[in-house]
């Protein structure tokens, strides 16, 4: 008897799951890095794994990790598409060209592209605005140098980065006119030696100030060996250096993917090109370091509840170039078309912007 | 430039070219015997991953070495029953050793992320640190580099001067020539791919508990690609190995101190130097076309079957 009925809830249960097929959504993810990282690739995962608690089984999700930007990647997005993948997040600006193309083939698939400029019928965009977090640890990095040389190892000379050394910088001289922020391009996103080894040139140079926009914690860690500070990136690097580290600015992309998975359930999905930042909680910055003074605290945190209400925007004149003109006057800013095409440092950058 | 900056930039060179020799002396062993391992980037995660894993696990940086070494060790052991005892084809063994290490590594370090451990820290050679800029650039270095210098010279003494370093060519040359003198092919080729496999877990072990204290996926960045490499174009020779590695390091290093004092050369052609400056090098050292022949293993790829 009771197998019966145990039958019997069983049929029912699968009449169910079939007659409800359409609440249930296939979400793949396609990551440029290991998970592992502890950077850019682990943020996103964590917001997959996000998805996967707050929706339950209302939601299957796989992802694909360490895919190069290229051939690869076309073949890798389109796998997923045939597999029966409802939404598909690819994760990384080079995945720009393979994903429209897929999405051309698959028109009932919807694809969500990071840090891209171009959309199409089934492909959104989205990005975060970190230059907003970058400004605030900007502030503190001004404040606790004492050298007023400040160090930032970066990949590659491209607009997303050089808005992030802009608004650091921005913020940095905000506080502290007398810093320059010194520049060291790795070329590369992930090698944690040569991390290290540019975090080292820098502090020859004696800064004593560091932060990066490369995918490891090695930079922290450098600094923690060498008795000075620094400032993360992508995610909270607080374990890698409990005293050099003072803050990190910090992708959530968790809003993000829970609202456009809701979207897909819901059938109410449409193409955006979103650029979100402190107001809606993609960019932040992790917990400020005790070693930071109270009444420095209080102003970065004021300030980033003025970003948050909007009363105040980062690249907000005057600014002035590096030759000293002046770019933006007093009571312009910079529009967002702007910034998607950085191509200049502001005043402040010690060392010329190389050519891309 | 002063004089503190050049040693500054040569004290970070020996670091830099720590781990491409560890790992290029290995695999030139190896090669020797006739045994190409393509696996040593796989082999490098492993070792470093097992040594990062011991280290937090155990609190001994010392335990930590040697279990990255042994991690380096059973790799080589699995890469040599599958291509020395089963005769299987040498490069795809490698590639598969390399992807299943990476692979492997990830998998077993994924709670290890994030973990922070105080790493090697440099130690000073008494009386050898305090020579005047020789001292700062290779005796106030970590225990590991200095290992380095050791296991450079035994490996310049096996083939200078030693018995076993004979039979190793011998094996690596002929392999059924020196069957017939009496040689166990299979033995020589067992520990020198075992070498390699000690010398590669100790390079990862450099990597995430002296050089980059830390786990990350895929930390090596391709190391031991670079480290192949330099086998080939230093043409089997452990000294010019010592020395692509090192100016593969001086490269590396100057690709970023040129930036820090306003060299205006776009940094993705810096980027390149430390390639172009190896190649260039090693490859006018060994120009001399026939010597260069004669020093590449005759049978190097080649499986051995005892005839029966």
């Amino acid at each position: 008897m009771k197998s019966l009925k145990t039958l019997v809830t069983a049929l029912t249960l699968s009449a169910t799951v079939m007659a409800q097929a359409a609440d249930n959504v296939k979400v793949g993810f396609v990551y440029v890095g290991p998970t592992g990282d502890a950077g850019w690739t682990y943020s996103h995962d964590e917001a997959r794994k996000y998805v996967v608690d707050q929706l339950g089984d209302k939601v299957e999700t796989s992802y694909v990790e360490s895919v190069a930007e290229g051939a690869d990647a076309e073949r890798v997005i389109r796998n997923l598409a045939a597999k029966g993948h409802d939404l598909i997040f690819t994760t990384s600006f080079g995945y720009m060209n393979p994903t429209l193309k897929v999405a051309k083939r698959f028109p009932n698939v919807k694809f969500e592209h990071a840090t891209g400029y171009k959309q199409s019928k089934n492909v959104g965009t989205y990005m975060a605005r970190a230059y907003q977090a970058r400004y605030l640890t900007g502030l503190v990095a001004g404040k606790m140098t004492k050298s007023n040389v400040i160090g930032y190892v970066a990949s590659f000379p491209i607009p997303e980065v050089i808005r992030g050394i802009n608004a650091f910088t921005k913020g940095v001289r905000e506080v502290n006119p007398d810093a320059t922020v010194k520049v060291v391009w790795v070329s590369t996103w992930y090698d944690p030696a040569k991390e290290r080894e540019a975090a080292e040139t820098l502090i020859l140079q004696k800064a004593d100030v560091l932060t990066q926009h490369t995918d490891s914690a090695a930079v922290i860690q450098t600094a923690e060996a060498k008795g000075i500070y620094a400032i993360g990136y992508h995610s909270d690097m607080s374990a890698y250096g409990s005293t050099a580290h003072l803050t990190s600015a910090v992708h959530d992309w968790r809003p993000i993917y829970l609202a456009k998975t809701k979207a897909v359930l819901n059938d109410t999905w449409t193409k955006e090109d979103i650029w979100y930042g402190i107001k809606e909680g993609v960019t932040d910055i992790a917990p400020l370091n005790d070693a930071i003074p109270a009444d420095v605290k209080a102003m970065v945190l004021a300030k980033k509840a003025a970003l948050k209400a909007g009363t105040i925007r980062v690249f907000d004149g005057p600014i002035k170039d590096q030759s000293g003109v002046e770019k933006v006057a007093k009571g312009a800013s910079l529009s967002d078309g702007d910034l998607k095409g950085f191509g200049w440092y502001v005043e402040g950058v010690d060392g010329k912007l190389p050519k891309s | 430039m002063d004089i503190d900056l050049i040693t500054n930039i040569l004290y970070a060179t020996v670091r830099t070219g720590t781990p491409l020799i560890l790992v290029a002396l290995g695999e030139m062993v190896c090669e020797k015997s006739g045994v190409l391992n393509l696996g040593q980037e796989g082999m490098l995660l492993m070792g470093a991953v097992v040594g990062f894993m011991a280290a937090v696990t155990t609190g001994s940086l010392f335990v930590a070495v040697l279990l990255a070494i042994v991690a380096g060790i059973l790799m080589s052991l699995l890469f040599g029953f599958l291509s020395i005892t089963l005769v299987s084809n040498q490069v795809a063994t490698g590639l598969a050793l390399t992807i299943f290490g990476a692979g492997l590594s990830a998998f077993l370090g994924s709670s290890y992320v994030g973990v922070g451990i105080t790493g090697i820290e440099p130690m000073s050679i008494p009386f050898l640190s305090e020579i005047p800029i020789i001292g700062k650039i290779f005796f106030q270095q970590d225990p590991l580099v200095y290992l380095s210098f050791i296991l450079f010279g035994v490996v310049f003494w096996i083939f200078k001067s030693s018995r076993i370093g004979l039979q190793i060519r011998a094996v690596g040359e002929n392999p059924e020539a020196a069957n017939a003198m009496g040689i166990n092919v299979h033995k020589v080729r067992y520990m020198a791919v075992i070498f390699g496999g000690a010398m590669t877990g100790l390079a990862g072990g450099y990597l995430s508990l002296a050089y980059t204290p830390l786990w990350a996926e895929g930390m090596s960045a391709g190391r031991g690609w670079i480290a192949l490499a330099l086998v080939v174009f230093a043409s089997w020779k452990a000294e010019r190995i010592m020395l692509g590695a090192y100016l593969f390091g001086a490269a590396s290093i100057m690709h970023l101190v040129m930036q820090g004092l306003g060299f205006e050369v776009a940094p993705n052609l810096l980027a390149m130097l430390p390639y172009v400056a190896t190649i260039a090098v090693l490859v006018l050292l060994s120009s001399n076309h026939m010597k260069t022949k004669l020093s590449a293993p005759m049978s190097l790829g080649t499986p051995y079957r005892p005839q029966v």
